[in-house]
This record gives structure tokens, C-alpha cells and sequence, in this order.
């Protein structure tokens, strides 16, 4: 009996060895995803996943940066209207087939037409006639994209867009295969049927467990392709993830829980990675009814009573980062930030009562307000630490309101009951627009009500400025506006939390928290890699 | 035998109509639905989404159609995998979960039952009082808290075996979860067979068997386990059944791909046709259970066997 249990072990042993290592790489990558067209997903763990599969026009190195991806090089008219973009004659689809200007053309009018049922389709916003498409006032064929030759495309802007590189490595303006789309319907994604344009092809999908991708031989840049296979596992259970990390069946892990922050650091600190992440975690205010509404020195009082070090540095300590604007640092962008943000503890306190007491509160006739935040552990504390501040210092009484996510994004659209509401926004693409534009008055994430001609206009402005330099200006001015009218209070900027295998080589920390696996491979024993991405990237 | 089997099927038919409706009209009621996101949809391309699932209808229309479609056993697309229909997925968890269960059953009856007999055969000894410490404990200590324990020792700590994940036809990742769910059912079981045993030890054919001058181990095994495991098998039917749902939290520690994680993940994600599938399946597995039960009981109980 005894010698069959420990061949019993024995061999569950192997079994569980030849379940993971070798050659496959095995990331965790939170909650399953909800579909692998590259057209309608939405969510970052179907990012990770599509950056493998696909690649646009201009994709990303290790760090992040922007690299000639289809497309080996293009150039802008003097104007910035107009794109030319050469595609690599080299690029081949998994079945073989070469990848086409005119492939591009049928992928990126998919995205735009509504009857796709795109999330993205406003990302390409930049190109002509892409908001009418979307809005369902034009044809899709009537989208500014245009293929020359088979390896020549151009896109027409309606306005300058300097950022367009970044947006054409966003998964919405990747290449899908047209005739198997046509051929199958939304069905082109099953396994067996998905052709891809990346460094892997799609191997197996078990919903709700992993989803498995293999080498594409017939990628143009195969030779350089570190691992045979990538197994990306769902892993929305963070604690359950760790554990498997620590038993080695994982060797990046989507996140770290920030409960566990302590003890990762001082058992596994050599595998934890901690980087800035384009993201900023922000309360809203609802500018359309009471309180709120037409009282900004209100607004700033509870901005400044909040103190932003001690939730960044005592409650969450995962590398964020105190937030007093509301674009996360970016390379050649100085943020604005709110005049008082340079004040010292007391002295912002002590502005906080006095805009308080202006704005007609007292002891006597305290301030009470509702603060809504979906429900998750990291966020009830955060908002049971900030309702502490604004009581202390200023007597508000806030009452906590906790909802599930989905009934809390209804509650925060219909602008009707909220007052304070949790938010937060990753940057799509690495550009300061993703983040000041959803507060325009026309952007669908503007939960907040707040519409100002001013800032439309200072935001349209830089939206149409083609230098660079200025246009960068332009859009400071334009987060000043925003922070003087606060309609939301910025409390800190992200960061990414990792956990990653040791021995694995070519993985590097980057603001855009994308990590390709085609750039990583089991590290040889020889050659140190430098471990930071530089500050340029 | 056979009109049961029938009449007991015509009574479903009603059961699983006010199933389907009551969980229809809850699953509606709930706030906030499949399409909303942070980021709110243009409102052309939510109207070519709620076109797609007939969400444009008025509710009486959606809900003649769904139960249309369920009485053809097609349990319509599902919202969050729009690629798939609630049958694939179910075809696709069903293996996982009913492998799952039906293990944690198995190794929960043999063992729970095995040690039940040998509690009663020393009753009141040093091993009776041991055994049935173990089954208290075993009894409190539910399966997530003993999940995650497992995975510490064996997979973290001694890296016997995988703390998660899922690879068809593979057993090592199914062996903890099976544990830790049948520990609980384990424990149960061996109290109440300890139980109904000494009971029936105690009844007068018993006594008879005795002054025949027949050995203990014979009375035991051939006369008394019988009637003992009446109580054992009218609790693990429903248990199976239950294993179904007590699945869902040591599916999610697990990682494993089970109709216990699509639940969960559905009702997130108000995934309606997904969370609608998972209930009627659940209620048809219930009613399936309990009818095996009855039939059990005839086989076991013979004089039951004249009145069914």
C-alpha cells in the first residue's frame, strides 16, 4: 500500500511538471476573455493576449516604445493630415497568405461600423469620417483609408494627430484575415479557424481556464521568437494566482494583491516588479445636482483635505503615486497640477476649512455626502481613509455606499443619485488626449456632468494644433482648466504590480504595462540584462 | 416502477416552467446589463447589439422566445462569449464539474461509509471517539478553507501537486479539489452511517441474527448495512446534486473550468442566457437526483418496492 502511494505521488509529480515547463510560458492574465476579435474586445486581459496573436501596422518593443510592426516605415504629410505607411512584403498571415494595404482597409472600417459592435471604434477617431461611421451617419466605405498597392496605405486624418502611431498599435486597428471573416461571421475567432498575423497563432481556448497559443511559423520576425507556446491562464482570483506562482506553475502573474504587498516584498522580492502604470485613480463629482453643482471652492476643499501620501505611502505602498493633476507623467509632458498641491500639510488644511466655511459649511452645519465606489476590498479602504480626512479636517459627514460593478456603473451613468463616485482611467494609447478628453462634454466616460465651453474648446484647440511642442502646451493649458473647475478629485497614479520568474529574460518594466512575449525566452545563464527601461522610452 | 419513473417526470414539466419563469423575471430585475462598461456605448452600436439578442423586443416577446427556444434544448447565445451559445459552454464545463463531483461522491461514500462501520463496530472504543473527533472537525471545516490549506502544503510548500489550473485528461489537477470537497461530504457521511447502524443493531432482527449464532462481520456487512444505508443514500443524492453548486467556490480557488465558475462569472457579468442555462440545468439535475434516490430506495427497501 505504502509503496503505491508514492508512486501514486510519483507520478502526479510528473504529471504536474510536464503540465507547464519547458518551452511554454505561462502568464497569468486575471479574468477570461471575453472574445479574441481583435475588433470588439475591450478589456486589458484581451490586450495581452491580441498583442500576441496580431500585429498592426506599428507595434511595441519590450519597453514599451513604439516600433515599425506591418508597416517597416511610413511618414506624415507637412500638414499631419496624411499617412503613408510601406508594408513589409515579408508579412504573412498563419495560413500563408501575405498581409495587405487592403487587408488593413477591410479591418479598420470593420472596426468603425456599428453593426460590429466595437467598444474601440472611436479610438480612430483622428481619421476622416471615423466619428460619422460610428455615429451611424456614414457608410463605412467611406472611412479615410485607402490602400495604393498591395504594400502601400494611406490614411487620411480629418485633423492632426501626432499620436497616430500609438492608436495604429492599439488592437482595434489591428489586421483581421478578411476572407475567413467573411466566410465564418463573428465565428473567424474559434480555435481551428483563427488566422493571425503575430507571432503566435491561436492553439486552444478552455473558457474560463487558459487560453494556449503556439509559434507562427510564418511570422516575418519567427527567428526571433523566444518561446514555442504561451499559456495564458485566467486568473481573476488574486490570491489563488500567487499561490501558483509560488508553487512555479506561473511565471508572470497579472498582479499582486496589495494586501500581500508586505510579504511579497520582504519573501519574493526578487520576482516582484513595480513600475508606474499610464492610469490615475480619480473621485468624481457629480456637477449636475446639489452639492456640487456651481460650487467650486467646495470642490478644492475637499481636494485639499485629502492627504495623498498617506494613501499612496501608509495604505496602498504598491509604488503609486500621489496624484494633484489628472494626466499621469508622460515623456515631454509637464503636467498641471492644482496651485496648492506645493503647500505643506497645515497650510493646505488650513486653505481647505477656510474654502469650506466660504462655501457655507460649518461644525455647526457640516457638509453630508454620499461616496460610491464599486465593490473591492482596495477601494472600500481607500474611501473609509478619505471620508476620515474630509471628517477630521473639515467635519464632513460621508456616508459609504458600496455597489457591484455593474450595478455601480449604472448608478454612476444616469448621473441621478451619485455625489462622489470611485473612478479610474488607463491610457490607451501615450498621449495626454486619452485622459482630458473624457472629460469633454461629449465623451461617453464623462460621468460627471461637467461641461464647460471653455475647456471644450481649449482641448479642441490643441486637438487641432499640428506642431508637436505647442500642441503639448495647448494641452496643459487645457488640464489647468480642468483643474481649476475640478470636477473630479485625482488621488493618485497607478502602478503595475508583477510578479515575474527570475529566470525569465526580456521582460521589462514599461508606463504601458505591455509585455509581448516575443521578446522573451528562459534566460541563459550569461548576459545580464539591464532590468529598467530608460527614461526616454 | 415504470409509471413512477413517468409520473415523476410529468410533475417536472411544471416545476421547471415556474423554474424558468421565476429566474427569467429575476434575472431581469437585477440592475445594470450585459453591454454596460465604463466607457458607454455609441448608441448605434448598442442598438446593433440589443438587435443581436433581441434585447429590443418587449419583455413578454423575449421571454416566449427564450422558453421557445429551451423546450427546442437550446439555451440561446451567450452575451459575454458572443462568439458561443450557452450549450457550448455547458458541454464544456459539464465534464469538469459532473468528473468532479461525481469522484468527491465516490471517494466521499466509500470512505465515509467505511469508516461509519468501523466506528460502530467499536463502538464507544478509542477509534470510535477518534474517528468521529475527525468527522466533527471535518464537518466544520468547509471546503474553503481547506482549499487553500491544501494548496499550501502540497502544491507551495512540497510541490506534490499543481495549486491550479486545468489540463484535459490530466488527473493530478483534479485530485486536490476532489479532496477538498469530499473531506466535508466524507465526514457527514461517516456520522450518519455510524448513527443509522447502531440503530439498527439495536432492532429485534438483529437480536435474531445473534441468537442464530451467526458471526458479528456477517451481521454487520450482510444484514445490517442494508437497511443502515438508507439514511446515507437520501442524503447523497441531494448532496450530488448539491456538489454542483458546492463545486462553484472550490472551482473558482481551483481554477478549474466547471459549470460552477460559468455561474458565478455569468451572474457578474449579467451573461442572462448563460446564468438562465446553469439554473434550469441545475433544477433538472435536482429532480434527476431525487428520482434516483426513490428508485435506490425501492432496491434497497423491498417493501417499499410494493407500493411504489
Amino acid at each position: 500500500m505504502k509503496r503505491l502511494i508514492i508512486l501514486a505521488c510519483l507520478l502526479i509529480g510528473l504529471a504536474s511538471q510536464a503540465l507547464g515547463a519547458g518551452q511554454t510560458l505561462r502568464r497569468g492574465n486575471g479574468a477570461d476573455p471575453q472574445t479574441l476579435d481583435p475588433g470588439r474586445a475591450q478589456g486589458v486581459p484581451e490586450s495581452n493576449i491580441l498583442r500576441d496573436l496580431f500585429e498592426g501596422l506599428v507595434t511595441e518593443d519590450a519597453c514599451g516604445n513604439l516600433i515599425p510592426g506591418v508597416a517597416q516605415s511610413w511618414s506624415a504629410s507637412p500638414d499631419g493630415l496624411t499617412y503613408t505607411f510601406q508594408l513589409r512584403p515579408t508579412a504573412r498571415w498563419s495560413n500563408g497568405d501575405p498581409v495587405t494595404a487592403h487587408d488593413f482597409v477591410f479591418s479598420l472600417r470593420r472596426t468603425v461600423d456599428p453593426a460590429t459592435g466595437s467598444l474601440y471604434g472611436a479610438i480612430l477617431e483622428p481619421i476622416t469620417n471615423a466619428r460619422e461611421i460610428v455615429a451611424g451617419k456614414a457608410k463605412p466605405d467611406t472611412l479615410g483609408i485607402e490602400a495604393l498597392d498591395a504594400h502601400t496605405l494611406v490614411i487620411h486624418l480629418h485633423r492632426p494627430a501626432p499620436f497616430l502611431p500609438g492608436i495604429l498599435a492599439h488592437q482595434a486597428a489591428f489586421p483581421v484575415h478578411p476572407s475567413t471573416v467573411v466566410r465564418y461571421g463573428l465565428d473567424f475567432v474559434k480555435p481551428g479557424r483563427l488566422v493571425s498575423n503575430g507571432a503566435y497563432r491561436l492553439k486552444d481556448w478552455v473558457m474560463q481556464s487558459h487560453v494556449l497559443l503556439e509559434r507562427n511559423a510564418a511570422y516575418w520576425d519567427d527567428a526571433h521568437t523566444g518561446f514555442d507556446a504561451v499559456r495564458f491562464e485566467a486568473t481573476e482570483d488574486i490570491y489563488s494566482e500567487l499561490k501558483r506562482f509560488r508553487a512555479g506553475e506561473l511565471d508572470i502573474t497579472d498582479t499582486v494583491p496589495s494586501m500581500q504587498i508586505g510579504w511579497v516584498k520582504a519573501h519574493l522580492g526578487r520576482a516582484l516588479h513595480i513600475a508606474p502604470y499610464l492610469g490615475v485613480y480619480y473621485y468624481g463629482l457629480n456637477l449636475t445636482r446639489e452639492p456640487f453643482d456651481d460650487n467650486q471652492a467646495l470642490r478644492l476643499a475637499l481636494a485639499l483635505a485629502i492627504d495623498r501620501d498617506i494613501l499612496t505611502s501608509k495604505i496602498l505602498h504598491g509604488g503609486e503615486q500621489p496624484a494633484y493633476g489628472f494626466v499621469p507623467p508622460m515623456p515631454g509632458y509637464h503636467g498641471a497640477t492644482f496651485p496648492e498641491a506645493r503647500m505643506n500639510r497645515e497650510e493646505r488644511w488650513q486653505k481647505a476649512r477656510e474654502l469650506y466655511a466660504q462655501s457655507g459649511y460649518s461644525l455647526q452645519r457640516p457638509l453630508e455626502v454620499e461616496l460610491l465606489y464599486n465593490t473591492q476590498s482596495d477601494h472600500k479602504i481607500l474611501a473609509v481613509a478619505v471620508a476620515q480626512m474630509w471628517q477630521q479636517v473639515l467635519g464632513v459627514r460621508v456616508r459609504l455606499i458600496n455597489q457591484e460593478w455593474k450595478v455601480f456603473l449604472q448608478t454612476r451613468q444616469e448621473k441621478r443619485d451619485t455625489q462622489v463616485f470611485r473612478a479610474g482611467w488607463i491610457g490607451d494609447y501615450r498621449d495626454p488626449e486619452t485622459f482630458l478628453s473624457i472629460l469633454t462634454s461629449w465623451h461617453e466616460m464623462n460621468d460627471t456632468g461637467y461641461a464647460s465651453p471653455t475647456y471644450d474648446n481649449a482641448l479642441e484647440k490643441a486637438m487641432m494644433e499640428p506642431d508637436a511642442t505647442k500642441r503639448f502646451a495647448l494641452l496643459e493649458q487645457a488640464e489647468r482648466i480642468l483643474l481649476q473647475d475640478l470636477p473630479v478629485i485625482p488621488l493618485f497614479f497607478y502602478s503595475s504590480k508583477h510578479l515575474v520568474n527570475p529566470d525569465l529574460g526580456g521582460y521589462r518594466d514599461n508606463i504601458m504595462d505591455h509585455h509581448l512575449s516575443r521578446w522573451m525566452a528562459r534566460r541563459k545563464p550569461t548576459g545580464q540584462e539591464a532590468p529598467i527601461c530608460s527614461p526616454s522610452s | 416502477m415504470l409509471s413512477l419513473i413517468l409520473r415523476r417526470l410529468l410533475q417536472a414539466i411544471p416545476t421547471l416552467f415556474l423554474l424558468i419563469t421565476i429566474s427569467f423575471a429575476m434575472v431581469r430585475a437585477a440592475p445594470g446589463g450585459p453591454f454596460s462598461t465604463e466607457r458607454a456605448l455609441p448608441p448605434e452600436v448598442e442598438r446593433a447589439l440589443q438587435a443581436r439578442y433581441h434585447l429590443d423586443e418587449p419583455l413578454p416577446q423575449q421571454y416566449l422566445r427564450y422558453l421557445g427556444s429551451v423546450v427546442r434544448g437550446d439555451l440561446g447565445p451567450s452575451f459575454r462569449y458572443e462568439e458561443y451559445s450557452v450549450n457550448d459552454l455547458i458541454a464544456q464545463g459539464i465534464p469538469v464539474t459532473a468528473r468532479l463531483g461525481l469522484f468527491a461522491m465516490a471517494l466521499a461514500l466509500l470512505v465515509g461509509i467505511g469508516l461509519g462501520i468501523a466506528a460502530a463496530w467499536w463502538h464507544h472504543s478509542t477509534v470510535d471517539r477518534l474517528f468521529m473527533l475527525a468527522a466533527v472537525t471535518g464537518i466544520s471545516v468547509p471546503s474553503f478553507v481547506l482549499a487553500p490549506l491544501f494548496i499550501l502544503l502540497f502544491a507551495v510548500l512540497w510541490h506534490w501537486l499543481p495549486a491550479g489550473g486545468y489540463a484535459p485528461g490530466t488527473i493530478a489537477p483534479m485530485v486536490l479539489p476532489v479532496l477538498a470537497l469530499a473531506l466535508p461530504q466524507m465526514a457527514y457521511i461517516a456520522r450518519l452511517t455510524r448513527g443509522a447502524m447502531l440503530e439498527v443493531l439495536r432492532s429485534p432482527f438483529i437480536r435474531t441474527a445473534r441468537a442464530k449464532g451467526l458471526g458479528m462481520r456477517l451481521i454487520l456487512l450482510r444484514h445490517a448495512l442494508r437497511p443502515a444505508l438508507i439514511p446515507v443514500l437520501s442524503y447523497a443524492g441531494p448532496a450530488l446534486a448539491g456538489l454542483l453548486s458546492g463545486s462553484v467556490v472550490v472551482e473558482q480557488i481551483f481554477g478549474l473550468p466547471g459549470i460552477g465558475r460559468f455561474f458565478i462569472q455569468g451572474a457578474l457579468n449579467r451573461d442572462y442566457t448563460l446564468v438562465m442555462g446553469v439554473t434550469i440545468l441545475a433544477g433538472v439535475v435536482i429532480i434527476l437526483m431525487n428520482l434516483l434516490v426513490d428508485l435506490a430506495y425501492m432496491a434497497l427497501d423491498p417493501r417499499l418496492g410494493a407500493r411504489g
